[in-house]
This record gives C-alpha cells, sequence and structure tokens, in this order.
C-alpha cells in the first residue's frame, strides 16, 4: 500500500527511536520518556508493516489475534513478576527473541517470494547466508537462555558441568556450522538448514552448561547480545532497516555489559566461557582455616547498638538479599537509623547479585531513593571515614584476599574496601565461602561481627531492636 | 560501477554499532537492569519479519508452513514487545529521588 522507500524511511525514524529509548536510561529522569519512545517506535515498525504488505485478507485477523495472545501473555508476566525474579524474566526474553529470529529464519527459507528473497530452491546467496547466521545465532541464543533459566531458577545446578574435551567438541561444532552453511549455499538443501538449526540448539546448551552462578552476569549479558546479532542477522535477510539498526544497538549494548561484568571480576572474557569457575568449592586450605581462627559472632541487639551509636553506615547488599527478600526490611532499617540522624548510604559492586544493575532494582523496588545508592569507584574511598558497614547477602565481593594474596583466584578483582570501616557486621547464615569457593579473610578480623541469621528476619529482628 | 546494496545495510550496520557503543556507556549502570529489559523489547522488533511471513498466505490458505512459523514467532514476539516494555516501565517507576529533607 505504501512504497518500499517510504517503509523504508519509517522504519529509519522506529531506529532512530529505539536509539532515542537507550539513551534515555542516561538518567532515571530521562529514562521513562525514553521508554515511551522506544514504544513509539515499535508501533511505527509494526504499522508500516502493515501498511507495505498490504494484505488484508483473513490473515491479518489471524495476525492481530496471534498478537493480542502473545500481548496479553506478555503484560500478564510483566505485571506479576516479583522484582527479584527479574535475572530470570530477563533469561527467559532472550530466548524467545532467539526462538523468533530461528521462526522468521525458517519462514524465510520455506517462503522465500514472501520476502523477495528469489524462490524455493533458488534463494538469492546473499540472504541464504544472511538467513543461516541469524537462524543458528538465534538457535544459540535460545537454547542457551533456557540453561541459564534453569539455573537461575534453580531448576538447574547452578554448579559448573564440565567435561573432557567439552571445548574441543563446541569449537568441532562451531566449524561444522560453517562448514554446512557453505554447502547449503552450493546445494540449498532444506536437510541442511535443518542439520544447522538443530546443530546450533545443541552448541547454546554446551556453551552455558560449564558456566557456574557467579557468572551469570556475564552470561546474561552475553546472551543479550547474541540475541541482538540473531536479529541483525534476520535484519540483513528482510534488508530492514530497523531491525538491522536494532541488531546492532542490542548486540553492541549486550557485549558492552559482558565487558563491564568481566572487568568487574577482573577476569577474562574467555575464561568465563570456557566455564567452570567455582567447581572446586571445597579446597583443603580453605577447611582448615574454618577451624582455626576465631569468628566473633553477635545478635540482632548487638547490632543495633553498633549502629545506634554509629554516625554513618553504608550498606553493602548482594545476592543473598534477592534470595532472602529483605529489601523492604532493610529499608525500614535505614528509615529507623535516619530518624536518629544517621548517615546511611549504600554500595553497589557492578556483580552483586545475578545481573548488572539487579541490586538498584531491588532497593528502587524497596523505595530506596536513587541518589543514596553508590557505585564501587564512587564510594570505595568512603569506608574508611565511616563507622558501620552493614554485609548483607554479598561476600566475595567483600573479600580483601583479592588485594592481598596474588594466589586466590579473585586476585586483581576491585572489591569493596569493606574492612576499612571502624567495624562490619555480616549478615549470613553460616561460614561457608561464596560463589567462588574461597574464604573471606574478613570474617576473622577483630572489627567484624557476624550476624548468623537470614537476612531478612536478621533485618526485622534488628529494626526491633531499634527502637 | 554501480554499488551493491548490501553495502549501504552493511554501513547501516557498522554505524549503528558505534552508536550503540557511545549510548550504552552513557547509561548509568543503576539502569543497567532496565537497559536488558528494554534492549530486549526492542529486538522483538524482529516481529515485522513474523508479519510478513504470517501476511503471505491467501485467504483461502491462511495457514502455510511458512506462515504456521510466520505465526509463532508473532506470538513470541509480541510476548516479549508487550512483556519487556512493560517490566522496563515497571521497573523505571520505582526509581525516585530523594524527598526533601526528613522532618
Amino acid at each position: 500500500m505504501i512504497s518500499a522507500n517510504l517503509s523504508a524511511i519509517f522504519y529509519l525514524i522506529s531506529g532512530i527511536l529505539f536509539i532515542l529509548a537507550l539513551r534515555g536510561l542516561s538518567s532515571p529522569d530521562t529514562s521513562r520518556q525514553g521508554n515511551y519512545l522506544g514504544i513509539a517506535g515499535m508501533i511505527i515498525a509494526i504499522v508500516v508493516t502493515f501498511l507495505s504488505v498490504g494484505n488484508f485478507s483473513t490473515s491479518l485477523v489471524y495476525v492481530l489475534i496471534f498478537l493480542i495472545v502473545g500481548g496479553a501473555i506478555g503484560a500478564f508476566i510483566a505485571f506479576r513478576i516479583p522484582m527479584t525474579a527479574m535475572p530470570e524474566l530477563v533469561a527467559g526474553f532472550h530466548s524467545l527473541v532467539g526462538l523468533a529470529a530461528v521462526f522468521v529464519a525458517i519462514a524465510a527459507f520455506l517462503n522465500p517470494e514472501a520476502f523477495n528473497l528469489g524462490v524455493v530452491g533458488g534463494i538469492k546467496l546473499a540472504s541464504l547466508i544472511e538467513m543461516s547466521i541469524g537462524a543458528a545465532v538465534g538457535a544459540i541464543t535460545f537454547s542457551g537462555s533456557i540453561i541459564a533459566f534453569l539455573k537461575l531458577r534453580g531448576i538447574m545446578s547452578g554448579s559448573p558441568i564440565t567435561f573432557g574435551g567439552q571445548h574441543f567438541l563446541n569449537l568441532t561444532l562451531g566449524i561444522g556450522i560453517l562448514v554446512l552453511i557453505y554447502y547449503l549455499c552450493i546445494t540449498q538443501s532444506a536437510n541442511i538448514f535443518w542439520t544447522v538449526i538443530i546443530i546450533s540448539f545443541l552448541v547454546g546448551v554446551l556453551l552455558i552448561i560449564p558456566i557456574g552462578g557467579a557468572d551469570m552476569p556475564v552470561v546474561i549479558s552475553m546472551l543479550n547480545s547474541y540475541s541482538g546479532w540473531a536479529a541483525a542477522g534476520i535484519g540483513f535477510t528482510l534488508e530492514n532497516t530497523a531491525l538491522i539498526i536494532t541488531g546492532a544497538l542490542v548486540g553492541s549494548s549486550g557485549a558492552i555489559l559482558s565487558y563491564i561484568m568481566c572487568n568487574a571480576m577482573n577476569r577474562s572474557f574467555v575464561s568465563v566461557i570456557l566455564g567452570g569457575f567455582g567447581a572446586d568449592s571445597s579446597s583443603d586450605n580453605t577447611k582448615e582455616k574454618k577451624d582455626q581462627k576465631p569468628v566473633k559472632s553477635g545478635n540482632a541487639e548487638d547490632a543495633a547498638f553498633l549502629m545506634k551509636n554509629a554516625s554513618s553506615v553504608i550498606i553493602v547488599p548482594g545476592y543473598g538479599m534477592a534470595v532472602a527478600q529483605a529489601q523492604h526490611a532493610l529499608r525500614e532499617m535505614v528509615d529507623k537509623l535516619k530518624k536518629n540522624d544517621i548517615k546511611v548510604t549504600y554500595a553497589i559492586h557492578p556483580v552483586a547479585g545475578r545481573m548488572p544493575g539487579h541490586m538498584n532494582v531491588l532497593l528502587a523496588e524497596a523505595n530506596v531513593p536513587y541518589d543514596e545508592v553508590f557505585e564501587l569507584e564512587d564510594i570505595n574511598n568512603d569506608f574508611a571515614n565511616s563507622d558501620v558497614a552493614f554485609v548483607i547477602g554479598a561476600n566475595d565481593v567483600t573479600n580483601p584476599v583479592a588485594k592481598t594474596d596474588p594466589k586466590s583466584p579473585i586476585f586483581g578483582m576491585p572489591v569493596l574496601d569493606v574492612e576499612k570501616c571502624k567495624s562490619v557486621l555480616f549478615v549470613k547464615r553460616s561460614l561457608s565461602p561464596g560463589y567462588a569457593g574461597i574464604d573471606n579473610e574478613l570474617f576473622y578480623k577483630d572489627n567484624t561481627l557476624m550476624l548468623f541469621a537470614d537476612a531478612k528476619k536478621m533485618t526485622e529482628d534488628i529494626v526491633k531492636n531499634l527502637d | 560501477m554501480e554499488i551493491d546494496p548490501f553495502i549501504f545495510r552493511l554501513s547501516i550496520f557498522i554505524l549503528s554499532i558505534f552508536i550503540g557503543y557511545y549510548v550504552v556507556w552513557s547509561v548509568t549502570p543503576s539502569l543497567h537492569t532496565p537497559l536488558m529489559s528494554v534492549t530486549n523489547a526492542i529486538s522483538s522488533v524482529i516481529i515485522v519479519g513474523a508479519i510478513i511471513a504470517s501476511l503471505a498466505g491467501s485467504s483461502e490458505s491462511v495457514f502455510g508452513t511458512s506462515s504456521i512459523f510466520g505465526f509463532l514467532a508473532i506470538v513470541l514476539a509480541a510476548i516479549n514487545i508487550f512483556g519487556g516494555f512493560l517490566v522496563t516501565q515497571r521497573m523505571l517507576q520505582m526509581y525516585k529521588k530523594k524527598k526533601d529533607k526528613k522532618k
């Protein structure tokens, strides 16, 4: 109904709106507006597609029905999902993008006329390469995200699954996919196309199973990136500007997030991908240490007393806070402290939690104003001038070993200088090591008081004792 | 000699990677989770491909093999679009500044 040129311009506009949507996220003030621009871009893209195909027969009715069905499911999930489950949700959503990319590629392969790509058995060479790459990356994104989802959800153990020759197998399969795509281009055979997709599903699974729970922030960002590249591949196939721009944006966004997460753990991207980190959690020297060193432990009353007499408190939340859903109790505690004119701030390590920004969302949910929440580099110097550090559910990211012991697996990782505080309150269930599988020296420092309890229960008890 | 249109698309793609690079580095770390959910939503613009595939059928045969995959992709992408944008909106609503100083 509208010309190809006009629709190309509209797709460009929707691509620009998507750029502005990401741009809005540079500050919480502009972020909501950015989100509306993103929605506008999506509406433009969808409406223009309807107009450019110009088929208003029965098919359109079905398209709208399926659109509404999917939309209703999506809206239902969006409103019902608890904020603590955000990492699983994002992993789940990535898998859907991946699968959608696979399906679109299949549809294009089966019916190339609809996309102006040639005829069955005679698809344009470039299109064939683009769609098979799109399908392969989409399939890897799908199955990889499913594994990430299962691990995050706790349905599958978070510990890495490794076996001999794993990386060799992955490499072989990867090369196999490229070889098959080459033959696909020569023969146009549907069977080869299906094989590429099936092998890619397998690669996705194999890629993610060796990666442990603590590396999940990297995995999620990486899959985010893959979903972008898959979309871009399909964008090239469909010759669609909006899809190409979006794919590039999402691809680079995920890549940058992976890079930030790797940096925050002082690990190379390759070592994360190879996996197996945290597999041997009970090396013998950690056990010995545990028996030898004395630990001071206290109760809610001691903690409340310490904090009441402090003039500044820094809160260090971690994944444990998310698991125990302690963010609301924490906020209540902070309110009480503020009433006593105690300065309270929050310190967040980039890899605290299971995805980038996980802690920030949870604190925001508990109505913590975002200008009280600081990133590692902005707050790390303040620990030395503060009275109490309240560590709740974080572990490895506070371990001073990262600065002192070159033999430690986390040596060189930037950590929060919690031990520089006058006193440290450490809420934890037990002395067990964190995900990196190493003992935290902080437990045995003179100025550390361990509070052995569930994070939420302990915080609530402290709140009672603050009255 | 004429330039292959593919080169133009490749140019758009590469320039967009650069735009993405600079835009994403300017995103504040506290909004990294909404960033992931919104990138999720926008990458579902792949729905345009699904719509083209689905509308390829005629009135008599709405469901060909190709259009069935199109319809499935529409459902998946629609879940993502609505879910992604709405959950982002829900998160962003929660980010508030400090209220006026305590009474």
